[in-house]
């Protein structure tokens, strides 16, 4: 799959996709805490009014009500941000749309340090969280394309899902012509490179504007991106990390449980002897600000993540 | 009645058969309630449309003994309670039949039975839900969150049945937290709402046509239940949260139900 060099922006891309999922499946049903408008819900809201459920700020209540549903026959997506469905609602998520054999999916928008806001906001752990639970595949698109095709995924999917959700404008890096994604399925973007970049969500951006700039510097790179972290694909990450010394992770999460993780749990199951150089947020709070602020001041801004690919 | 009068007895005396094996068990929950899953199981539930809900996971085992007494178990295999590898577990899941839920992370069934009560709305069917849940539980602020739901949509399909046993895992629930006055506070989320001795069977029966006829909103019933009912060598027994005890105090209960 080829990434374009100027990507397009999509508007809503999520909420177009799951009016979509809406029309052909009548067994969706939509769920909000008080953050449909944030979260690009309008559109399904006013396409299927009846199968949409406001159900104020209460995302405990949320996740259960959406468990209920379930087992009355319906495939709910239960949409807020990533910090309220996971910090405050991981019980409610485990017991309510995990344990089976009924489902859920879960939606969490302003994944990582994509919001102006700090610790209350930034949904750094979720992904590690989400990991934990048994059964749960956890997915982390890095654009418009992926997105739509996630919620597609996750539809057809045999068990619960979480779904990082990215808002309002979102870049197009893959064609959607033609694309397919497989949950679980790695998916290579850049090859034959001199250094090697693993990335997922947002972070799969970020390491192809550094591989623009490594690129700049006359340093090709390599890049695997890996929308699922469960379950991920160990093979592909063991195959593609196997004919480096080091690789670099990037990812829009902290370096404790996300893809760094997966990655250097992956290499060490299969013997493979790579250094894996994490890329994230530190175990520390990261700073409030515009994205570009707080991914500059934790160095994954596009020099940051192209000077620390190169170091050995 | 009179064949809700023998459910009853039946249902005690296999609560205490089930705690037998290991000597230990919810006994007291299962005896408080026999009354309610009786009625709940052989007049007001309709196979197949109604469902009840387990948000108080530790007191399954009166639901397996009405299960039994249903035919959905083998009296065989309900004395495996709690025994490794039985399906009849204190605390069961979703999936184990006759539970629609996982419930027993306490305060989230009323949720769950929110989301049913929409489900069968939105299925354009006359499902009712009944979401059991104990005194202890309205500690957790999921439930209010829940009932705030309920009463928002009118959801006059869902019975919220409160087993005030007035205890909890640390003492008597008015001591560790007050959680009274309980039909009050779900009157003020919207429900209907009424007090009943649940160990009558007419009462129940009485609270469960009442709950039929509320139209437009909810129904809560807070169900005054006695732990250890029918058994009076456990009735007012102070550990009687969890009973852990020698094979001949089971014996005498089993006596003192008549054998």
């Amino acid at each position: 799959m080829k990434a374009a060099s100027q990507p397009v922006v999509r508007q809503a891309p999520f909420g177009d996709a799951l009016v979509a999922l809406g029309a052909r499946r009548p067994d969706v049903v939509v769920l909000s805490a008080d953050l449909g408008k944030y979260t690009d819900l309008t559109p399904f809201a006013a396409a299927y009014p009846e199968r949409f459920f406001q159900v104020g700020m209460a995302e405990a209540n949320m996740m259960g009500v959406a468990g209920g549903l379930a087992k009355t026959g319906f495939l709910p997506f239960a949409v807020t941000y990533g910090v309220f469905a996971t910090r405050r609602a991981y019980d409610q998520i485990a017991m309510a749309l995990a344990t089976g054999p009924s489902r859920g999916v879960v939606v969490a928008f302003l994944p990582g340090i994509t919001t102006p806001f700090r610790a209350t906001h930034q949904a750094i752990d979720d992904l590690a969280l989400m990991r934990a639970l048994p059964g749960m595949t956890v997915v982390d698109p890095a654009d418009a394309t992926e997105l739509a095709a996630a919620v597609e995924a996750a539809a057809e999917h045999d068990g619960p899902v979480y779904l990082r959700g990215l808002r309002g404008g979102v870049a197009q890096l893959f064609d959607p012509q033609g694309f397919g994604l497989r949950l679980g399925e790695a998916r290579m973007v850049l090859a034959g490179g001199e250094v090697a970049l693993v990335s997922s969500g947002l972070g799969t951006q970020w390491a192809l504007e550094a591989a623009s700039v490594l690129e700049a510097r006359g340093v090709r790179a390599s890049l695997l991106h890996v929308p699922t972290l469960k379950p991920a694909d160990g093979e592909a990450i063991a195959d593609f990390c196997a004919a480096f010394e080091i690789v670099t992770t990037v990812e829009n999460h902290s370096t404790v449980g996300g893809l760094g993780s997966v990655v250097a749990e992956a290499l060490a199951a299969r013997g493979v002897g790579t250094t894996v150089r994490r890329l994230g947020v530190p175990d520390r709070w990261a700073p409030a600000g515009s994205l570009d602020f707080v991914r500059g001041s934790l160095g994954l801004d596009a020099a940051g993540i192209a000077d620390a690919a190169v170091v050995r | 009645m009179s064949n809700l009068v023998d459910r009853v007895l039946a249902i005690r005396r296999t609560v205490i058969r089930m705690c037998m094996g290991r000597g230990q068990g919810y006994a007291g929950q299962g005896l408080a309630l026999a009354e309610l899953v009786a009625c709940l199981y052989f007049d007001e539930l309709r196979p197949g449309r109604d469902r009840l809900v387990l948000s108080t996971g530790h007191s399954a085992i009166a639901l397996f003994a009405a299960l039994g007494e249903l035919g959905v178990y083998e009296l065989e295999e309900l004395e495996t309670y709690g025994m490794d590898g039985s399906r009849i577990e204190e605390s069961p899941l979703e999936g184990t039949p006759g539970f629609e839920i996982t419930g027993g992370s306490l305060g989230q069934g009323l949720s769950q039975a929110v989301g049913m009560a929409l489900g069968e709305r939105l299925h354009g069917r006359d499902g009712r839900v009944y979401c059991l849940l104990s005194d202890g539980e309205l500690q957790e602020g999921q439930v209010w969150e829940a009932a705030m739901c309920a009463g928002h949509y009118r959801l006059d399909n869902l019975v919220a049945l409160v087993d005030n046993n007035k205890m909890q895992a640390d003492g008597a629930t008015a001591d560790v937290m007050t959680v009274e006055p309980i039909v009050d506070k779900f009157a003020a989320f919207g429900f209907g709402a009424r007090r009943i001795d649940a160990n009558d069977l007419d009462q129940v029966l009485d609270a469960f046509a009442w709950a039929r006829r509320e139209i437009g909103r909810p129904a809560a019933i807070v169900c005054e239940t006695v732990p250890g009912k029918g058994v009076p060598s456990f009735e007012g027994y102070k550990k009687v949260h969890y009973i852990r005890a020698e094979r001949a105090v089971w014996e005498r209960a089993l006596a003192e139900l008549g054998g």
